[in-house]
């Protein structure tokens, strides 16, 4: 006992945390993105195929949720450079897994709210001579949208959350920026009393304004 | 290829008892998570308001903090304040904490589901508050509870490779280990993700076995 | 009259929020009285059933079974009582419910036994044997074994009112029993609330059926917006609705059914 707080050695290096959750945004909304566009391309295929594209995409999709980030981030980071040329530095390669990460997850996700739109409104999109490529812009899409907010910004903040993983392979994000200090002063205690206040910080913060978002697309039925 | 072989021969050995440390971890934290979350979780439902609230600010803070950090922070910020814990406790507490949020949660989802007459009814015979949990709102809630449940074990199995990152010998540091000794990362990366997935796809099959076989059990 | 009362209701109050729902009612029912509480929706005869085994606790007044408070230590709004004292003050009034509420994962026969065994503490044998005298009476000897889900909805309220009675309580509280059934079940289930009250079964009963309250009952109270308005036995209530606008206009409702 007897440990004293000081958060002035904090404050000196506070950049490194100030840059880190930066960071930690970026690398979430770039795996968002490119894990919607994975996610959303794979559902429609899904939903068209046959039984063995549906289980190709489906080997992926359970690969990925059944082995941990960790692994994964190594496999792509350590692993793969070794059987293939490929030369990539630490964040793209993060970035890279946490977009097939995502993907995975997404697939899910879109493929439910596809079905989740009524029979009818399709039927309706037929009757009106509707080709089905425009079926699925116009109609499907558009209506899914609304049912599948709610469960793209969970998948946000879980993202979020997960880019600390990229700590290990020594992307400068907020967990990195945490180990970086805490090895130069040894403030422990202060340094993740921080960075635990910012994680929730920002996370809620985030979540609120996702929440309103879905709020407002909510309102245009 | 011999030497591929020959390095896969080598390392199944230490991967194997690497599993073994994955499957502990896993089960004390299933275990402890299972009664702490269950426990929390009737309070978070029946409980007095203050009660309510301090269970709710707990789940929202530790599902807000990612697990690594969660990990560090209880590894490195004990020590400090006077109370020391192996690498292996404070991933298994840390691990516990991140799981008893989700099974509170689980726990909340089930029993509330069930209609509130149930509890009328089971007070008018007399029942005692244990009694009624007991004898009629957890029967019947466990169908709701236990697919989920089952499939979240696996996010136990998963977060326990972060032990690896106190240097706990589980199978994600086993692996790391024979990688240093025979430069063969990927073969042994595949071969611990198909280890994994073993584990986890069984978990989450047999989730959805119990979701469809209770589906079919009338209201 | 002559005992004292087992049932007294006095100057009792309940709210929800700001709507009152419960204005001072006063009520007692002596040992063997079937009691029936009449009037319209929302005046409070659920709720006032509700407090009597203390599902939901009032804020003044008092209610006294055998001469205890219900619910309270010593009076409305104070201590409550413990969970012991309170679940064994429960089990001497039996409940039956608008929507059944029996156990879905339990057989009929479980369901009756279930206080038996947990609160009378009455070995299996001997909760069995209860169990089946009693589903006998409300005739549901052939569906001992049944899950609720197999029964038809007068069948479940049938195991419902075995359910209460097999605990041999004091009194009985039946909350519109028969609401929530299909008409032509309806009649099934009153057969079985008659024979109770020849027997002499203690009944606190509310009720839309006006009929069956006119004939089953001893005495019948008419409540609106949260007080009684009239009471007496049942001609004389009927003898009332003259001089009781409100009586009159509830009871027109149901002129077709009554006469």
């Amino acid at each position: 006992m007897g440990y004293q707080l000081s958060f002035n050695q904090i404050w000196r290096n506070f950049d490194k945390l100030t840059n880190g959750v930066i960071l930690s945004l970026e690398l979430a909304v770039i795996a968002i993105l490119i894990g919607a566009l994975i996610g959303l391309a794979l559902a429609v295929i899904y939903v068209s195929s046959g039984r063995v594209v549906r289980a190709i995409i489906s080997s992926y999709v359970e690969f990925i949720r059944n082995v941990p980030l960790l692994l994964l981030v190594y496999l792509a980071f350590y692993g793969l450079p070794t059987v293939v040329n490929l030369a990539y530095d630490a964040s793209t390669s993060f970035i890279a897994t946490l977009s097939l990460y995502a993907g995975a997850y997404l697939v899910e996700v879109f493929r439910s709210g596809l079905e989740a739109v009524p029979k009818g409104l399709l039927d309706a999109g037929k009757a009106m001579g509707l080709t089905p490529w425009q079926r699925l812009l116009y109609v499907r899409l558009p209506t899914m949208t609304r049912i599948t907010l709610p469960a793209l910004s969970n998948t946000f903040i879980s993202l979020f959350k997960d880019t600390s993983i990229a700590s290990v392979i020594a992307v400068p994000e907020l967990t990195w920026g945490a180990q970086w200090i805490n090895n130069r002063t040894f403030r422990i205690v202060e340094v993740y009393a921080v960075t635990t206040v910012m994680y929730l910080v920002t996370g809620y913060a985030i979540l609120f304004g996702l929440r309103l978002l879905e709020r407002r697309f909510r309102v245009e039925r | 290829m011999a030497q591929l072989i020959d390095a896969i021969v080598y390392a199944i050995p230490y991967l194997m008892s690497g599993l073994g440390m994955t499957l502990l971890v896993s089960l004390i934290v299933v275990v402890l998570s299972l009664v702490a979350g269950v426990v929390l979780g009737v309070g978070l439902i029946y409980g007095p308001l203050s009660l309510r609230w301090l269970i709710r600010l707990l789940t929202d803070s530790i599902r807000g903090i990612p697990i690594l950090v969660l990990i560090f922070a209880v590894y490195y910020g004990l020590p400090p304040l006077g109370l020391n814990l192996s690498s292996f406790w404070a991933a298994v507490l840390a691990l516990t904490l991140f799981k008893t949020a989700q099974v509170i949660e689980y726990t909340r989802g089930a029993v509330s589901s069930i209609p509130r007459g149930q509890m009328e009814a089971a007070k008018s015979i007399g029942l005692i508050f244990g009694q009624r949990l007991r004898y009629v709102i957890f029967p019947q809630a466990t169908r709701r509870f236990l697919p989920p449940w089952v499939n979240g074990v696996t996010d136990a199995v998963k977060g326990s490779a972060l032990v690896s990152l106190l240097g706990v010998v589980d199978l994600m540091q086993a692996i790391n280990q024979v990688i240093g000794r025979t430069y063969e990362p990927m073969p042994l990366y595949l071969l611990g993700a198909v280890m994994y997935f073993a584990i986890n796809y069984s978990l989450s099959s047999l989730s959805r076995v119990l979701e469809r076989r209770y589906a079919y059990i009338k209201e | 009259m002559s005992a004292t009362p087992l049932l007294q209701i006095a100057r009792l109050t309940k709210s929800f929020g700001s709507n009152q729902v419960l204005k001072s009612v006063d009520l007692d029912v002596t040992a063997g009285e079937v009691v029936t509480v009449i009037g319209p929706s929302g005046g409070g005869k659920t709720t006032l059933l509700r407090c009597v085994n203390f599902l939901e606790a009032y804020d003044g007044g008092s209610i006294k079974i055998d001469g205890r408070e219900v619910g309270y230590v010593d009076n409305a709004g104070g201590r409550k009582r413990g969970e012991v004292d309170l679940a064994a003050m429960r089990a001497e009034t039996g409940m039956v419910f608008q929507s059944f509420n029996l156990f879905p994962h339990l057989t009929a026969e479980q369901n009756v036994m279930l206080g038996l065994q947990r609160v009378r503490k009455k070995p299996l044998k001997e909760a069995q044997e209860i169990a089946r005298h009693w589903l006998d009476r409300v005739g549901l000897a052939h569906k001992t074994k049944s899950l609720p889900y197999e029964l038809s909805g007068g069948q479940q309220q049938r195991v419902g009112i075995a359910r209460a009675v097999a605990m041999d309580p004091k009194i009985l509280l039946l909350d519109e029993i028969t609401s929530a059934l299909d008409p032509e079940l309806v009649n099934e289930v009153l057969d079985v609330v008659r024979k109770l009250a020849t027997d002499g079964m203690t009944m606190l009963i509310v009720t839309h059926e006006i009929a069956f309250a006119r004939d089953a009952s001893h005495r019948i109270i008419f409540m609106t917006d949260g007080s009684v308005s009239a009471h007496g036995k049942p001609d004389e209530l009927m003898a009332q609705v003259a001089s009781n606008e409100r009586l009159r206009n509830f009871l027109s409702r149901f002129s077709a059914a009554t006469h």
